[in-house]
């Protein structure tokens, strides 16, 4: 196996006095999907949230362990978070467009990363669109405020917008949860074009969604990592009792 | 039997007590409209609108109320433009920022400037600063428009605060987390997501600002001067619309033009404060769409 793109190594944190991850260890491949399921609460979206260092904004919240991308220890208090998050780039659970035009949604990140300026500005935002499949239905309407799009389109710019500063991995956090089935399978396929150019972990519970799109699944239960393996494998032959009674429905 | 009769007789009270203030008010505009008006059975509107003397009780008589509406303008807008970008880095600072102590002893000083009584303000505007604004731009008298602008501005400061920390509550964390995982610095979110996103809330805040000001009239009366002269910089004498009604009712003789041109100010005033409060009112009802 090629070099992952993240390691994680014995990565613990806790929120005051209450541990929400133990000693996760596993190796996130590039240019993948890995899914990471398990029942609500058992801390997937702060797994993910210490990829790109958001829990940092939760004043209890302690992290230990490592976590290298491309070998290098993103930890540190020195990482510039202004860089990782360049580099890591995260969707939320509810579309969150700023309450600004669609293209100055597109062109924020542009802007503070300082990546283009003048003309180059534009044909970010267009190439941006048109990866999430965006350009031809808003191109006309590119002033108008992002809030008006349907919930869908607004995921979709939302998944535009990080692509627009380049990202090298993507963090999914439940990014189905608010849409229904038709528009849950548009962002699937979506999803399943992006990682041609993209590392992409995705979080979900929904466990027909992480067996369509991943290519890698990570079962959490409880803040630990029960099993870690090739989609595949896990929902058809798991190795772990608790895996197989979660993906086999009987609790969570 | 007896309840329902309770409860009929309580419902008729309130909404009698709410017909009556509107009442009142309807009352008290009318009584303002009635006499403001009687002065352009004498004096032409244009005279009282646009002419630039106002000397009430020279012979013949100048009604020119464009000083004292001047006077109001340079005063309120300096007030606003010292006021307002203060107030919003206060309330970025309360909201964003600042936890803990820091936190409520800034939010605790600004409350306590609230309820300091207008007229000690302008007391310590005469006492204080006015003297030091002579010495500092080396003036006649320290009595100017700027002296009443800072002020109006620290008592404007207080509303302008609280109504935009408000609305940079009612922004959702959505954008906040929005911005800081695309590598904004905070600064960074503040300005581009979280300023953009409120500001129907902070224009309504500087409006209600505005309008604090412009009706305030004891501390003004106190370090302007009271000079009536189109104002040509803020570091003369003015006067303003508040200042002359409060200063020359007094002697004003009921029934005269003098008195009647005083009400007439009053309407001026009014519309302008009904005026603010309509936008500021726009505002606030356009941020909940
Ligand atoms: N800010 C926080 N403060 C305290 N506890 C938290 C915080 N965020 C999450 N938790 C707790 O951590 C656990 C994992 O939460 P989370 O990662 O959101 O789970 P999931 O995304 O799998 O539903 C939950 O028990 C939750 O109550
Ligand atoms: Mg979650």
């Amino acid at each position: 196996m090629s070099q992952p793109k993240l390691q994680v190594e014995h990565l613990n944190l806790s929120y005051g006095p209450f541990h929400a991850l133990n000693d996760i260890t596993m190796a996130i491949a590039p240019r993948q999907v890995t899914a990471m399921i398990g029942p609500s609460g058992c801390g997937k979206s702060s797994l993910l949230r210490c990829f790109n260092r958001m829990n940092e904004l939760i004043e209890q919240a302690r992290m230990t362990g490592r976590i290298l991308l491309d070998g290098e220890d993103i930890t540190q208090t020195a990482t510039p978070l202004v860089t990782l998050r360049k580099r890591i780039g995260m969707v939320f659970q509810r579309p969150n467009p700023f309450p600004l035009s669609i293209f100055e949604n597109l062109a924020f990140g542009v802007r503070i990363h300082e990546l283009a300026a003048g003309r180059a500005i534009p044909q970010i935002v267009e190439h941006s669109l048109q990866a999430v499949g965006l350009w031809d239905p808003l191109k006309d309407r590119l002033r108008r405020s992002a809030l008006r799009l349907s919930l869908e389109q607004q995921q979709r710019l939302c998944i535009a917008r990080l692509l627009a500063v380049q990202p090298e991995v993507l963090l999914m956090d439940e990014p189905c949860s608010a849409l229904d089935p038709i528009a849950t399978a548009k962002v699937e396929e979506l999803i399943h074009q992006l990682k041609r150019e993209y590392t992409i972990v995705i979080v979900t519970h929904n466990m027909q969604q992480a067996a369509r799109v991943s290519d890698a699944t990570g079962f959490l239960l409880l803040g630990e990592l029960i099993e870690f393996d090739a989609t595949e494998r896990i929902f058809t032959a798991p190795r772990d009792p608790r895996t197989e009674a979660y993906i086999t429905g009987r609790f969570g | 039997m007896w309840q329902r009769w309770r409860e009929r007789f309580i419902e008729k009270t309130i909404a009698a007590s709410g017909m009556f203030s509107i009442i009142v008010v309807i009352l008290i505009f009318l009584f303002l409209l009635k006499e403001g008006l009687a002065l352009f059975r004498t004096v032409p509107m244009t005279d009282f609108l646009g002419g630039d003397r106002w000397y009430p009780i020279s012979e013949p008589p100048r009604f020119g109320v464009l000083p004292l509406i001047l006077g109001s303008c340079v005063v309120t807008l300096g007030a606003i433009v010292l006021a307002v970008p203060v107030s919003i880095a206060s309330a970025l600072f309360i909201s964003e920022i600042a936890a803990g102590w820091a936190k409520d002893a800034l939010k605790t000083g600004i409350e306590l400037l609230a309820a300091i009584p207008s007229v000690v303000l302008g007391f310590l505007g005469m006492a204080v600063l006015a003297p030091w604004i002579k010495y500092l731009f080396q003036l006649p008298t320290g009595l100017t428009a700027l002296t009443g602008s800072i002020i109006l501005a620290l008592m404007a400061m207080p509303t302008i605060v609280s109504i935009t920390e408000d609305a940079l509550a009612a922004v959702p964390r959505g954008y906040r987390e929005a911005a800081l995982a695309l590598g904004a610095t905070r600064w960074q979110m503040m300005s581009r997501v979280l300023l953009p996103a409120a500001r129907p809330g902070i224009l309504a805040a500087v409006m209600l600002g505005i309008g604090r000001v412009i009706g305030e009239t004891m501390a003004v009366m106190m370090v302007t001067g009271n000079a009536a002269v189109i104002p040509r910089s803020v570091l003369q004498p003015v006067r303003t619309m508040t200042a002359t009604i409060a200063a020359e009712m007094g002697e004003a003789v009921r029934g005269s033009d003098h008195y009647f041109a005083l009400f007439a100010i009053g309407i001026v005033l009014f519309a302008i404060s009904f005026l603010l409060n309509a936008a500021a009112d726009l505002f606030l009802h356009q941020e909940r769409h």
